[in-house]
């Protein structure tokens, strides 16, 4: 299977089992609980929408700084008020965090991860896999379950909801947990990581869709029933 | 397995309900008549984990020397046309009372000469803003051993006369030795701008739990609500 084109020939195609349902399961409810935590999480930010202190703003980079329009716009935000908006935030991280608990122990106890970590190997690999999309190389370069680029989105991912938790924690308990809260650098630059990664998670989620539209639709129901019968199947 | 190419019905429909819920999700929806309570729920939950697996009630919260104050500390209450000031003429006191075996009335003076704490820390707002301010003013622990509660006291409430605002607290959190009754504040006698004549401050709670214009102080083994607390803030506050 040289020629990744025309559609018949998948449906002559065996379809694979891809993913565990576990992984389906954590998947979707991540779906669900991230733009519910990012919605309140915007209605907690327009309350001060800036960063810093009370008529001392940081001059860090936010296009989102507001005096004007109140912060966010209505329908980026869940709660109604302030009040709102934490109780939503602060009982959605519950299974929000139980969930990326969940997908980490699953991946280590299965072995999976091994499929997902993106190591020090992958690099070339990567880069191999950029110029086949740049259309430099045009052959698919051969690939296990994911390809290079797969496993580093991947993991930057996991890191990135690591991050998310913990400076939500830095920025939650600053006296309590006042070593984590200066590990990011004090509690205004805290907040703000914890601002930035959602942009970060907003970008991966728009690249992330269009790519599985674009590049390869068959990993949609692979992700909804566990089995792949599509374009790039493993080559281990 | 269908041959309709990559999605099925089902897939599409299972699609449109995670949708549509988080579309209505984010129309400003406070969780409604069903969720609401839920909600609140998990932030009693939140409160005991607050309270009992992550509050030291022996850790201080990092003071800084007084040049070092940074940003503004804005005047907040909740009565209409500017703050409260208690009526000219009148005597001011600090009434605590409740499960005490020595109720007192306290006066300015009174609270004066009482042990005396000053320092210079970082203020944390709901809302995501800081300040950096110094108090001064007698520790709630002070007073508490002048009035010495009986044993099934376990929370205090704190009353003012800005249109009824008050606090409940956790003994915990009230007996740490930051948490003060102030009547100071950046090196001068507070205003009613800040709560004056005495104002609760301590650096280990959010600001809304930190009730100015003080007139109260009651030992209760009921938990109190809380003007904020009532309308769905959380009730520990704990930083």
């Amino acid at each position: 299977m040289t020629n990744p084109s025309p559609e018949p020939v998948q449906l002559h195609l065996t379809p694979v089992r891809r993913h565990h349902w576990m992984v389906r399961a954590t998947h979707w409810l991540s779906a669900l609980l991230l733009p519910a935590m990012i919605a309140s999480g915007l209605q907690i930010y327009s309350a001060f929408p800036h960063f810093g202190q009370k008529g001392n703003v940081s001059p860090v980079p936010n296009p989102f700084d507001s005096d004007r329009f109140g912060g966010m716009p209505e329908w980026a935000r869940l709660g109604g008020w302030l009040g709102g908006g934490i109780n939503w935030h602060f009982a959605l991280a519950w299974p929000f965090v139980l969930t990326g608990l969940a997908y980490l122990i699953y991946l280590t106890v299965s072995g999976e991860w091994r499929a997902l970590l993106f190591r020090p190997r992958d690099v070339p690999r990567a880069w191999a896999m950029q110029l086949y999309y740049l259309r430099v190389r045009r052959e698919h370069p051969p690939q296990g379950k994911h390809n290079a680029l797969q496993k580093a989105a991947y993991t930057s991912i996991v890191l990135l909801g690591a991050l998310t938790v913990l400076t939500g924690f830095a920025i939650y308990k600053p006296v309590q947990l006042g070593w984590l809260t200066a590990l990011f650098g004090g509690f205004e630059l805290a907040r703000y990581w914890h601002f930035l990664a959602v942009w970060v998670f907003v970008g991966f989620t728009a690249i992330h869709v269009i790519l599985v539209f674009v590049v390869d639709p068959a990993s949609l129901r692979a992700m909804f029933n566990g089995w792949y019968r599509g374009r790039f199947p493993s080559h281990d | 397995m269908t041959d309709r190419g990559p999605l099925s019905r089902r897939d599409l429909l299972r699609l449109g309900v995670a949708g549509g819920t988080a579309t209505l999700a984010a129309c400003g929806w406070d969780g409604g008549r069903l969720i609401q309570p839920k909600l609140l729920t998990v932030s009693r939950l939140n409160d005991w984990v607050g309270e009992h697996l992550l509050f030291d009630p022996d850790r201080l919260a990092p003071t800084c020397p007084p040049d070092r104050r940074i940003g503004r500390m804005p005047s907040y209450f909740i009565s209409r046309g500017g703050p409260p000031v208690w009526p000219q003429g009148d005597e001011w006191a600090l009434t605590v009372g409740g499960l005490v075996r020595k109720p007192i009335r306290l006066t300015r003076p009174m609270l004066e000469k009482l042990p005396r704490v000053t320092y210079t820390v970082k203020h944390h707002c709901v809302e995501g803003w800081t300040a950096v301010a110094t108090w001064t003013g007698v520790p709630v622990r002070a007073v508490t051993e002048l009035v010495q509660p009986t044993a099934d006291a376990r929370y205090l409430r704190f009353d003012s006369f800005d249109s009824g605002f008050f606090n409940g607290w956790d003994l915990a959190s009230a007996m740490h030795p930051q948490t003060m009754l102030a009547y100071g504040f950046n090196d001068r006698p507070i205003t009613p701008d800040h709560g004056a004549p005495l104002r609760l401050y301590s650096p280990v709670k959010l600001g809304y739990k930190l009730t100015k214009y003080l007139t109260g102080m009651t030992f209760t083994q009921e938990r109190p609500g809380g003007h904020w607390e009532d309308q769905g803030y959380p009730w520990f506050a704990g930083i």
